[in-house]
This record gives C-alpha cells, sequence and structure tokens, in this order.
C-alpha cells in the first residue's frame, strides 16, 4: 500500500479518463454537490422530485404493459384483460401504471400550488414556469390519449367528446376533427395513432421537457418560501451563505418523501386501484360500443375543474355559440396560469409577505378549483351549473385582478436572509 | 468571398434567402407528414354509401338495430300525423327552428327535416359533443323535462331535440341534428351517403 500512495486509484483514474472525455464530474457537481440551494426549504419542496420519480415509474411500467398489449380495436380490450389475469404481475404493472397517472396529477398539481404560493414564477424564473406550462400540457395529452387504449366504453366516449370539442372551432373544426381521427368516426385508426403518441411521441416530449426544466432551474437557482434571492448575500468564496448542497442534504430529504409516497401510493394500488371509480371509470370494464352512450360521461378527475367550466358555458355571447365559448373557457382555463410571471406585480414574491388579498385570492382559487373539480364528475342541473359559473369567475379573477390587488395591497417587508 | 465580408448588406441577404429556402423546405416536409393523419383509403371504403331497408319500420317506431354510415349511427324513424302536426306549431323554444344554421341536403332544409314527411333521417350524433341521443317519442313528464314533448335527449349534457331533430333553445348543442345526404330508390329502400338527383323525386 505504501507503494502506491502517490498512484492514483483505479476509481479515481477512471473518473478522469472519463472527465477527460465527458464533463462526468462537472454535471454532477453542477446539478447536486456544488448546486447550492435555500436551506429551508419546506414539506412543499419535496413534489418536483416525487413528480421525477413518478415519471421513471411511468416510464418503466409503461415499457413492460406495452409488451402485451395489442392496439387494435379487435385486441385491445382483449389484451388489457389478459395483462390483468394471464401475465405475470401484469396485474400489478397496469395498477401501477394507472394509479401512476393519477399520482403524477396529484404530485404536480401540489407541485404547481406551491409555485402559486411562493411566487416561484417571477424574474428570472419565467422560463421555468413555462417550461413546467408545457411539461402539464404534455401532461395532459400523453393521459387523454392514454385513457383511450383500453378501448373500453369510457375510453371511446371519452375520446369522442374531448375530439369533437375541435369540432367547435370556427371554419376548420368539422374538417380537423376527421384529421385527429383519421376517420369518420373514433375506430382503429384513431386507436393507432394515439398509441403512437402516448408510447412513443409524448414521453419523449416529456423527458425533454424535464431535462430543460431542470437545467433552467439550476441555471437561476431555486427559489424558497422567503421568496428571497439566497444568491445576493454570498460569502468569500461566492457561495450563497443560506445555501446548502443538494447533495448530500436534499437528496437523504427526497429520498425519505419518495419512502412516505410510495407508502401511500402502494395502499392505493393494492387496495383501491379504481378509487371507487375515480381512477378508473366503471363503464370502462365494457368493452367500447360506438352505438351505447354511457349514461354520464365525465372524465378523470384530473380534467374535471376544467371540464365543469367548459360546461359552465351555456349561453351564446356576441354571436358565437355556447359550444365555442366552452371551449374557448377551458383552453383559457388550462393556459392562463402561463401568464402569471407578468400578472402579478406584488413587491414580494412569497405569499408569507404578501397583503391579505392575496391570500385571501389564493384561498379561493384552490377552493374554486376543488369544487369545480367535484362538478365536474356529476351529472349537470341547473344548480350545478349555476355554482361552476360562479366557480369559473373566481377561477378566472384570480389571474385577470392579479395586477391589480397585488399592486394595490399592503405587503410586509421581506427579511433580509431566509427564516428558519 | 472578400465582398461578403466588406458587405454586410449581401450577407443578409444571404442568409434571408438561405432561411426562407430552409423553410420552404420544412413546410413541404410536413405535408407528407400533416396528410397522413387523413382518413385513409380504408377509411374512405368503409365510408361508401348503405340500402337501409324500411320496409319493416312501425308506424312511431325507430328502425333497429341502427343502421350505421362511416361509422355514425343513422337514426331512421316513422312520424304519424299527429306528430307531423306537432311539429309544425312548436317552434318558440327552438333554437334554429328554420334549420338556417344547420346542417341538412337542400331537400331536406324544410319544416321536418326530411324527403319524405313521415320518415326521419338522422346522423345520430349530438351536435354538441358527439355522444348518440337517445330516442324518447312519448309525450309525457320524464327526468330531465316535465314536459317533454318527444324526441331525441342527449344523456351526456342535456341537450334536447324534437322529432325533426331540432335543437331547443339555451342548451349545449349549438345546431340541429345533421341530415345525411340520402336518396329513395324505391318505395321502401333508402341510400343513405348519396344525394337525391333531383327534386322530383318527392312527388
Amino acid at each position: 500500500m505504501t507503494e502506491s500512495t502517490n498512484r492514483p486509484s483505479f476509481i479515481s483514474r477512471c473518473q478522469n479518463w472519463i472527465d477527460a472525455r465527458f464533463p462526468w464530474t462537472d454535471t454532477l457537481n453542477r446539478h447536486a454537490a456544488k448546486y447550492y440551494a435555500p436551506r429551508n426549504f419546506n414539506f412543499w419542496y419535496v413534489f418536483g422530485a416525487l413528480a421525477f420519480f413518478v415519471l421513471i415509474l411511468q416510464l418503466v411500467t409503461g415499457v413492460w404493459l406495452t409488451m402485451s398489449y395489442v392496439p387494435t380495436s379487435e385486441g385491445a380490450f382483449g389484451s388489457i384483460e389478459y395483462t390483468m389475469r394471464e401475465v405475470s404481475f401484469g396485474w400489478l404493472i397496469r395498477y401501477l401504471h394507472s394509479t401512476g397517472a393519477s399520482a403524477f396529477f396529484v404530485v404536480v398539481y401540489i407541485h404547481m400550488f406551491r409555485g402559486f404560493a411562493y411566487g416561484s414564477y417571477r424574474s428570472p424564473r419565467e422560463l421555468i414556469w413555462l417550461i413546467g406550462m408545457g411539461i402539464y400540457l404534455v401532461l395532459m395529452a400523453e393521459g387523454f390519449f392514454g385513457y383511450l387504449l383500453p378501448w373500453g366504453n369510457m375510453s371511446y366516449w371519452g375520446a369522442q367528446v374531448i375530439v369533437s370539442l375541435v369540432g367547435a372551432i370556427p371554419f376548420f373544426g368539422p374538417d380537423m376533427m376527421e384529421w385527429v381521427r383519421g376517420d369518420f368516426v373514433m375506430s382503429e385508426i384513431t386507436l393507432n395513432r394515439f398509441f403512437a403518441l402516448h408510447v412513443f411521441a409524448l414521453p419523449g416530449a416529456l423527458v425533454v421537457l424535464v431535462f430543460v426544466h431542470i437545467v433552467a432551474l439550476h441555471h437561476v437557482g431555486s427559489n424558497n418560501p422567503d421568496g428571497i434571492e439566497i444568491k445576493d448575500k454570498k460569502d468569500e468564496k461566492g457561495v450563497p451563505l443560506d445555501g446548502i448542497p443538494f447533495h448530500p442534504y436534499y437528496t437523504v430529504h427526497d429520498f425519505f418523501a419518495i419512502v412516505v409516497f410510495l407508502i401511500i401510493f402502494c395502499a392505493v394500488v393494492f387496495y383501491a386501484p379504481e378509487m371507487f371509480g375515480y381512477f378508473i371509470e366503471k363503464p370502462n370494464f365494457e368493452i367500447a360500443n360506438p352505438i351505447k352512450t354511457p349514461e354520464h360521461i365525465a372524465p378523470v378527475w384530473y380534467y374535471t375543474p376544467f371540464y365543469a367550466m367548459l360546461r359552465a358555458a351555456t349561453f351564446p355571447l356576441f354571436g358565437i355559440d355556447a359550444k365555442f365559448w366552452g371551449l374557448v373557457v377551458m383552453a383559457g382555463a388550462i393556459l392562463i396560469p402561463a401568464a402569471l410571471p407578468w400578472l402579478d406585480r406584488s413587491p414580494v414574491r412569497s405569499i408569507r409577505y404578501k397583503g391579505r388579498i392575496s391570500k385571501l385570492m389564493l384561498g379561493m382559487l384552490v377552493t374554486s378549483f376543488i369544487v369545480l373539480g367535484y362538478l365536474g364528475t356529476i351529472p349537470p342541473s341547473p344548480f350545478a351549473t349555476f355554482t361552476a359559473q360562479v366557480g369559473t369567475m373566481i377561477y378566472f379573477s384570480y389571474f385577470l385582478l392579479m395586477p391589480w390587488y397585488t399592486q394595490r395591497e399592503k405587503t410586509k417587508a421581506e427579511p433580509e436572509r431566509v427564516t428558519d | 468571398m472578400t465582398d461578403s465580408k466588406s458587405n454586410p448588406v449581401t450577407r443578409r441577404y444571404l442568409l434571408l434567402a438561405t432561411s426562407g429556402v430552409a423553410a420552404v423546405g420544412v413546410v413541404g416536409a410536413a405535408v407528407p407528414f400533416v396528410q397522413s393523419w387523413t382518413p385513409s383509403a380504408k377509411a374512405r371504403a368503409l365510408g361508401a354509401p348503405i340500402k337501409v331497408d324500411i320496409s319493416r319500420l312501425k308506424p312511431g317506431e325507430m328502425l333497429r338495430p341502427t343502421p350505421k354510415w362511416r361509422g355514425q349511427t343513422i337514426f331512421v324513424f316513422h312520424r304519424s300525423e299527429s306528430v307531423l302536426a306537432r311539429l309544425e306549431k312548436e317552434a318558440a323554444d327552438l333554437a334554429d327552428p328554420l334549420s338556417k344554421k344547420s346542417i341538412q341536403p337542400d331537400y331536406a332544409a324544410n319544416t321536418w327535416r326530411s324527403i319524405r314527411p313521415e320518415i326521419g333521417v338522422y346522423i345520430g350524433l349530438c351536435t354538441h359533443l358527439g355522444c348518440v341521443p337517445t330516442y324518447e317519442p312519448d309525450v309525457g313528464s320524464e327526468k330531465w323535462d316535465s314536459n317533454w314533448r318527444g324526441g331525441f335527449f342527449c344523456p351526456c349534457h342535456g341537450s334536447k331535440f324534437d322529432l325533426a331533430g331540432r335543437i331547443e333553445k339555451n342548451l349545449p348543442a349549438p345546431t340541429n341534428l345533421v341530415v345525411p345526404p340520402y336518396r329513395y330508390e324505391t318505395e321502401t329502400m333508402i341510400v343513405v351517403g348519396e344525394d337525391m338527383e333531383d327534386m322530383e323525386e318527392i312527388a
């Protein structure tokens, strides 16, 4: 041993060999060991890592499901039954994937709420926010295309309803509907292309967008619950005084969160994979029937707030019919958070230091979103429609009134350094 | 070469021209990919006209199993004299009583929205979001309407159509049920998917 003290170890020689050819150590440092994250991250900050974990889970289980899936109108429904009953652990892989889809949205909605509350979208993080919105849109499309694949009756009619939304676009609508379906109705042709998009195109886009999301985040640095820049106060080495290396501090933190998440997730997978019809709807245990619409069509829970807003548009306005307004309201509701960086004019970022109106508005936003989510699952009635209309107004006023109330309200002074 | 270096205008012109050609190339290359999504020859062949025999159609009933044209459910049903008389009268509650905004061939652009008044032929997909409405011909009190006058009810979002496929006011569906192109080959044989050649046939 004494002879070789001057000679680098085998491992470090390997590392040097790689580093001369690929920025391996550099990359690890930049994104983990020397990525300085604010030391005051709280509970709400684990959901980004959880979303990443669920993405991996979906990619892996998805690949395995593809191995026994048949993308034809004759074979699709049967191949899912085959996966569930005859493929070893097929039931587990399928339930991990179907529950994973819902878990993805739970985690992403909380992750987004964190951004709303702590002003994570504010300058200089606008691009992180926009890329994140891109991820959210791709995720919604991914969930939609995936729901058709089992070719159950709800798959079929849910897709029929959503594709028909395209038909509301003036002039081009009807032709676009045929273009999207590749047929005059939902058919095997549609199933084939949705399959290609679901297993290949969109997951690819998702991985690229997540990569870019993280690169942008690590370039500007993370926000924190106080909403102040930790980069403003640095030590003599240029390390933020309130920053700690992401690895090992937050990797361990996130690993613990993943364990807790898995306990809850597995409980659902094993004991309530259908979640009483919210994750897998009852009509989907019947094969798609193009002449029998299910009594009540509701999308999966993660789309229901927007579906309720779609249905809330019941009257024509400015000579444009209600159907097109429904589409406009729904698309607007999904896209409007992208404008947040330019709507928020508050001198402070975090909800901790914003005024009473901001707190009230955020509370109302969350409440309206949950209530709309519930209304989207129940059949339409005059009372439900009215409530949805009120909810839609509240949802939009959070965004559209923001330039006004964030400027007007009295805010608290931000601290110099992050608080514990 | 020295020219382009000393002349930034030429350089910019070349850059623009190159980008322009590249953009044309990208658009051109996108055409087959976009076109590839339109209905294939197989889909179009399956969308060929169909023959519907209505000799077994009983008064006041709808033809079952419902025929399909281009994969779409086609409602073919019989309307009695009293229904026709009622359809002529009621127009106040309808969003488009004269079918001005709705889709139908010219030869079906009348009160009953059909070639022969007693036989209704409609595409059985709600014009809102494409669900299949249910055939509810009987007058009376129903779950969705205490004063139901008979027609079609869409379970998805509650649109109500009368027996001429006309939508009631202030409901999600924007237009009346679509009338497909069709013609009578004989007294009891309808061809759906082909237009009637001349208006004489009605007589």
